[in-house]
């Protein structure tokens, strides 16, 4: 997954050609505790990037989800709904939560996955 | 890792969701080493009697009684399991509460009773479920009652076994000393791991002690709130004699209490969170003291305190989930009633 990018509030995008998935990261995950619940949105909404899109709803407290990139969703993660723990369990496969058309350019602020390391850590802390 | 109370404590060890559900089903291994324990040694039972709500001349030795501290006001100023040893009393308290526990304890000693702080030296394990019993590296757990107490070996190392806990679920709690707790621990878990026995963190602990609707002090009850509109009632013999805060209890009790804690069912997803507001046709009626997503139930629980006129079983309220308002129905408490023998149980609401 080389061209995995990541942001400063803890999701990923990987990116396809014009097409992008996005989740939560592994730190995010284990940050929430098991995860029991998303709001997620409907296929066919735009979302500009760093929107917010949806709630990620566990044990411990409700976090915002929000978009990598800009685009047109394409798919949502429907097992999700019945499985919301795919996101704790795997989730940089099963637990994708959202797929996108990509509309313009990436944000030039996603971050490698080193320098995404760095940002977990120091939250961390 | 959390820290709860000064301590710092593992919300979970693996996931929270494998943990409550062993709990429930098995049983789960928590360290409860953070509570407080004091040791009230010689003559203390005038003394304990004019602290606490509940009737210790009731207590034979080897018998222990779920408590209240309260304020001169009736406001709670901690619950607490009282023991009644072989030489003296020792009691077990909330971690966060400890050293002003102590404080009020010392404070309202008689000259020359000492009240000594075990905390330290002593570690406080808890092994709760309904396969408890039998997977417990113990010897004539059969004969121990719920709330008794009784000197014995776990694992080898000298201990002290309660019948008690905080889920709903039978089980015990074990005092042994801190340095070989490890030991005992590590017994337990290899004896009780192919059975499905998991350590559990606070999550667990949370989740469980919520469906049982075992309050916990700092969210469901603290100095402002009244044994009765806690639903603690029950652990209130104002027939024993005077103690700290009666006065104020009879007041509350002749005119009735104003506010209750009432058991509320969400829909999925709908997690209310400690500090929500609670609103009835309308209006603001109370609000949420704890709130969890049960694994068990497969629904989301809370408790809250309302207005004691407002609610009954079966209305629906609304409760301000992520901004909106999200409808939850009005339910018998317990929400769940596990395999504890229920006879001196505090689970009663």
């Amino acid at each position: 997954m080389a061209d995995r990018r990541y942001t400063k509030t803890h999701e990923w995008v990987a990116v396809d050609g014009k097409h992008a998935t996005i989740g939560i990261t592994d730190f995010a995950q284990s940050q929430l505790g098991d995860v029991v619940f998303l709001e997620l949105p409907s296929t066919g909404r735009k979302l500009a990037a760093r929107e917010s899109f949806g709630v990620v709803e566990s044990v411990k407290a409700a976090s915002d989800l929000y978009s990598p990139v800009a685009g047109r969703i394409t798919a949502v993660n429907e097992k999700l709904a019945a499985k919301p723990e795919l996101i704790n369990s795997d989730p940089y496969g099963e637990g994708w939560i959202l797929k996108l058309d990509l509309d313009g350019d990436l944000p030039p602020d996603l971050l490698d996955e080193a320098a995404y390391k760095k940002v977990a850590e120091e939250s961390s802390h | 890792m959390v820290d709860f109370g000064g301590w710092e404590m593992p919300q979970q060890y693996t996931s929270i969701r494998d943990e409550h559900l062993a709990v429930r089903n098995v049983a789960g291994l928590f360290d409860v080493s953070h509570m407080g324990r004091f040791r009230v040694a010689g003559d203390s039972l005038e003394f304990l009697q004019h602290l606490v709500t509940n009737d210790l001349s009731q207590l034979g030795p080897g018998q222990a009684q779920y408590n209240l501290l309260l304020n001169e006001e009736g406001g709670i100023v901690d619950d607490l399991v009282v023991y009644h040893g072989e030489e003296g009393f020792f009691v077990v308290v909330n971690a966060s509460n400890r050293e002003k526990d102590l404080g009020w304890f010392r404070e309202h000693a008689p000259s020359g009773l000492e009240v000594e702080d075990r905390t330290f030296e002593l570690a406080l394990i808890a092994f709760q479920g309904p396969r408890a019993q039998e997977l417990l590296p113990a010897e004539g757990l059969d004969g121990l009652a719920y709330f008794g107490f009784r000197r014995g070996g776990v694992a080898g190392v000298r201990a002290l076994i309660s019948r008690t806990g905080y889920t709903g679920e039978d089980g015990f709690e074990v005092f042994v000393n801190s340095d070989r707790v490890v030991e005992v621990w590590d017994a337990i878990l290899a004896r009780g791991k192919d059975a499905g026995v998991l350590p559990a963190g606070l999550g667990a602990r949370d989740a469980t002690r919520l469906e049982a609707a075992l309050r916990l002090w700092g969210n469901d009850m603290d100095e402002t709130v009244n044994p009765y509109e806690a639903g603690l009632g029950w652990t209130v013999k104002l027939d024993k004699g005077d103690f700290i805060g009666r006065g104020a209890l009879v007041k509350v009790k002749a005119e009735g209490p104003r506010r209750k804690l009432v058991g509320l069912k969400l829909e999925p997803g709908s997690i209310a969170r400690h500090g929500a507001a609670v609103s009835s046709g309308g209006k603001k009626a109370g609000v949420i003291t704890s709130g969890t997503h049960s694994f068990f139930l497969g629904y989301p629980i809370a408790l809250a305190m309302v207005e004691a006129a407002s609610l009954r079983v079966g209305d629906t309220v609304g409760v301000e989930v992520r901004g909106r308002e999200a409808p939850a129905e009005v339910v018998k408490l317990p929400f769940y009633r596990g395999s504890a023998h229920s006879a001196a149980a505090p689970t009663r609401s």
